[in-house]
């Protein structure tokens, strides 16, 4: 066993050419063949790449989707998002656990199968959905959990659950998944028509400074959810004299409730790889990475087809299109699962082989980034957008779009509504139209942007979806008349608690907090003084926090105190000052209680 | 190239030169701005969150913003003490923080904090977590109860002493300091002289048989407030 271990962790180091920076697809293969990564596995890959196995088991033990302890051949990862709850997810847990015999967390005796829950894989729209391996099961229900749990036992093989293959690239043989687009609305940019290469043709035939200047004219912000301008990051990424330059492309739409970048990789791949070379090209980068989130691992054939495609149409490669001297290549960079990791310094320092955790600014990406290149960071679409906006130049664009904030933009809408999908629409766009489109007229709650983002209701169903109002990076969660909002909060706060890397104190001991004082008025033993206590602590996780993660993470607590504050009053106990509702004395005493071996009738109800 | 940087501090103008910290020109000219992982001689962390400061309105942590011309910084205000203050109880409430029987007492960074802010008791609620106790180590004890993640003695480890015995496990409340050996603390090269074993700057990694052996009213800080000997000293830059 040992002997054989060792062969596989030096082939499998041998593989990435014992390049430490390739920690992730070390350890990830080595999951992948042994079902985890063993402390022997550990001290035996340190060995191979040069460096302390405290270092090896700081990144097992970061990422979700890696492990010490033995899973089993087969991993079940349900997806426990609150979209996939509203939709029977618990239900659908429940069967799995039934026809298993074991709880979640736990692996079958027999060493086969896990069971797991995980956060949102980018399937909203055909909720309830799980990963089983890399293999995608959707529209789950609890007949259907049991039908899986009866084939995994005959044939062990997760592929075999693959019965009606999806739509679009969905059927083809490299990706072979159950997983529909459900593209709803076409919009002029990205889903209209097929990548042409035009735009990369028309921008080699200009300067890289020319490029940029057409990407500001164009007015062009990136897609992820931070707005930040593409021009003048790459500017600022081109600035200076380093003798390389890195483009990556950010896969790792991670916000609940956010699918569009998959329908993007599933159907133009071609645009975003084109995007991602005039990128290259603007900024003078000649190494491309595709951070890819580890929930579509689905895709990774794919996609690297696509790569091998176009560096036989000499499109990627050397001298693209014929221009001496423009050399670039991608390699698609698998995740492990964490959604910090979408965070674009906690993506390179993944890339780099290490924990998940957001980098210290300054220096900020573009002077300093991946191993220490000047990079830039773009979403998926963003890059998609440039190739257009290269082919039909930056007043098409503008044209699209409101005054503010230019061209279209991909919304994931999914939860209470008739048509959950992916549509393309333009900036701009009301609430109130993309509702209708979506058939959720009806709707109690829109929470734009994912948990990351705000929660409004009817009154603000006039606003729009753009940069300057309501913004968001995809995820649009329509919540109908019955659903509870604080137990929404409460689903949106594990997952934060859950997902936060836990490098500063605010956002690693603040959310939990926040998840308990929450807690505590859903009990319905909350006061009029713990609403002023909510407040004031997610002000301070806001404020205090060192990344994008804990400065938004208390939004589903501030925008609700604001634009539902009903519901919390509905659920607060009146009551004299300074009682303290949720002190059960029984429950206080119980420890001591058991220590002194005493038990009293008047403690226990 | 070698102009000084001219900045707001409260109020205050203050020079520093250039590639600063905020926090480190603070000091240079006698302001302190509270801190845990900021540590002299370690490379910045910026990862506590206890030395936030507002520039130009925006908060930031001190430790890691270099100063930049006509920047104004706000320390002292009540605003920021309150910010600090919730990030200081938050660090009690997370860990197992037992100073009445700890014998890092008045020698604690994190309980001097407490004291220099006031803090009687924490508005949030303990969370009392189960953690881990290493004493595999003849001459070093872990005590992970008392650990505040700041990591003090990774960087020290790693940077100073050349060893990596100390490096960050798991993620958010389950992150936790993990140690280059299987078999504990003892299994690695870790010893007492290393500087990750004197930077620590509360009661998770102690040396052994030498606890209580500073009487009390001689330990660090008996007599005066955390930060005192920085405010002692008005540095020459100061205007």
């Amino acid at each position: 066993m040992s002997e054989t271990l060792k062969e596989t962790v030096g082939e499998v180091c041998r593989s990435v050419e014992f390049d430490r920076s390739r920690m992730i697809d070390v350890v990830r293969e080595v999951q992948k063949r042994y079902g985890n990564v063993s402390g022997e596995a550990m001290e035996l890959i340190a060995r191979e790449l040069k460096t302390h196995r405290v270092e090896v088991e700081s990144v097992v033990s970061f990422y979700a989707f890696l492990s010490e302890m033995r899973q089993g051949k087969v991993v079940i990862r349900l997806c426990n998002d609150v979209i996939d709850r509203m939709h029977g997810a618990d239900r659908v847990l429940a069967a799995f656990e039934e026809e298993l015999g074991i709880r979640v967390g736990e692996t079958t005796p027999d060493g086969e199968i896990t069971l797991t829950t995980t956060a949102c894989i980018g399937m909203s729209d055909q909720a309830p959905a799980a990963l089983i391996n890399d293999v995608v099961v959707n529209h789950l229900s609890s007949d259907l959990a049991r039908e899986i749990v009866w084939e995994l036992k005959q044939h062990g093989n997760p592929a075999l659950l693959v019965k009606n293959l999806g739509d679009g690239n969905n059927a083809s043989e490299l990706v072979s998944a159950m997983v529909k687009n459900n593209i709803r609305h076409r919009g002029a940019v990205i889903l209209s028509r097929a990548a042409t290469g035009q735009g990369l043709e028309t921008a080699l035939a200009m300067t890289p400074a020319e490029v940029i200047r057409n990407v500001k004219t164009a007015r062009l912000r990136g897609r992820g959810g931070a707005g930040f301008p593409t021009g003048m990051k790459w500017e600022f990424t081109r600035a200076g004299s380093a003798a390389e330059r890195v483009i990556v492309c950010n896969a790792d739409e991670g916000e609940p409730g956010t699918f569009k970048d998959r329908v993007i990789l599933t159907e133009c791949p071609d645009l975003m790889f084109e995007g991602m070379t005039i990128g290259a090209y603007a900024i003078g980068a000649s190494l491309g990475i595709v951070y890819l989130r580890a929930e579509y691992a689905y895709l990774k054939r794919f996609l690297e087809s696509v790569l091998d495609r176009r560096r036989s149409e000499g499109v990627l490669g050397r001298g693209i299109c014929g221009l001496e001297g423009f050399d670039f290549d991608i390699r698609i960079q698998m995740g492990a699962g964490a959604y910090i990791c979408g965070e674009e310094t906690a993506l390179l320092s993944s890339c780099e082989g290490v924990r998940g955790d957001p980098k210290n600014r300054p220096p900020f990406p573009a002077q300093k980034g991946y191993l220490g290149l000047p990079t830039s960071v773009n979403n998926v679409e963003t890059l998609c957008c440039v190739a257009r906006i290269m082919e039909h130049g930056p007043g098409w664009f503008t044209a699209l779009g409101s005054e503010q904030s230019a061209g279209t933009k991909l919304l994931s809408i999914s939860g209470d509504c008739k048509r959950s999908g992916v549509y393309e629409l333009p900036l701009g766009i009301p609430l109130r139209e993309l509702l209708k489109l979506a058939g959720a007229e009806d709707a109690q709650a829109i929470q734009v942007g994912g948990p990351s983002g705000q929660m409004v209701g009817p009154d603000a169903f006039d606003r729009t979806i753009c940069y300057d109002d309501l913004s968001t990076g995809g995820s649009i969660m329509v919540f109908g008349p019955k659903r509870k909002i604080l137990e929404v909060v409460d689903a949106f706060l594990e997952f934060f608690v859950e997902e936060s890397c836990g490098y500063c104190t605010p956002c690693r001991v603040g959310n939990v907090l926040l998840k308990k004082a929450v807690a505590k008025l859903i009990s319905g033993k909350g006061s009029q003084k713990d609403l002023a206590y909510l407040q004031s602590l997610a002000e301070t996780v806001k404020k205090t926090s060192r990344c994008g993660l804990g400065q938004t993470s208390p939004n589903p607590v501030l925008s609700t105190l604001e634009n539902f504050r009903s519901v919390y009053e509905e659920v607060l106990v009146a009551g004299e000052a300074g009682l303290q509702h949720d002190f059960e004395l029984s429950r206080a005493v119980s420890q001591a209680a058991r220590i002194a071996g005493r038990t009293s009738a008047h403690l226990h109800p | 190239m070698n102009k000084t940087v001219i900045f707001l501090l409260d109020g205050e103008v203050i020079e520093g030169s250039p590639g600063k910290t905020i926090l480190e020109a603070a000091e240079d000219a006698g302001k302190y701005i509270p801190r845990l992982c900021a540590y002299k001689g370690l490379a910045p962390h910026g990862s506590c969150r206890v030395c936030t400061v507002l520039v130009n309105g925006r908060p930031q942590a001190s430790c890691i913003q270099p100063i930049a011309d006509g920047i104004v910084v706000e320390s002292e205000s009540a605003e920021v003490r309150e910010l600090r203050r919730g990030v200081i109880e938050m660090l009690f409430v997370e860990g197992n923080h037992f100073c009445m029987c700890c014998e890092k007492s008045g020698n604690c960074e994190l309980q001097a904090l407490a004291y220099r802010f006031g803090i009687t008791a924490p508005r949030y609620p303990y969370l009392f977590p189960k953690r881990e106790v290493d004493a595999t180590h003849p001459y070093i004890l872990l005590d992970r109860n008392r650990c505040i993640q700041c990591g003090r003695c990774v960087r020290a480890s790693r940077d100073v002493d050349g060893k990596n015995v100390f490096q960050f496990g798991g993620r958010g409340a389950g992150k936790r300091i993990a140690v280059n050996a299987a078999g504990g603390l003892g299994k690695t090269d870790a010893a007492v002289i290393d500087q990750a074993i004197e930077v620590c700057p509360v009661g998770a990694i102690l040396r052994k048989r030498v606890g209580f052996r500073v009487p009390v009213g001689k330990r660090k800080f008996d007599h005066q407030p955390i930060g005192s000997d920085i405010e002692g000293k008005a540095g020459p830059t100061a205007v």
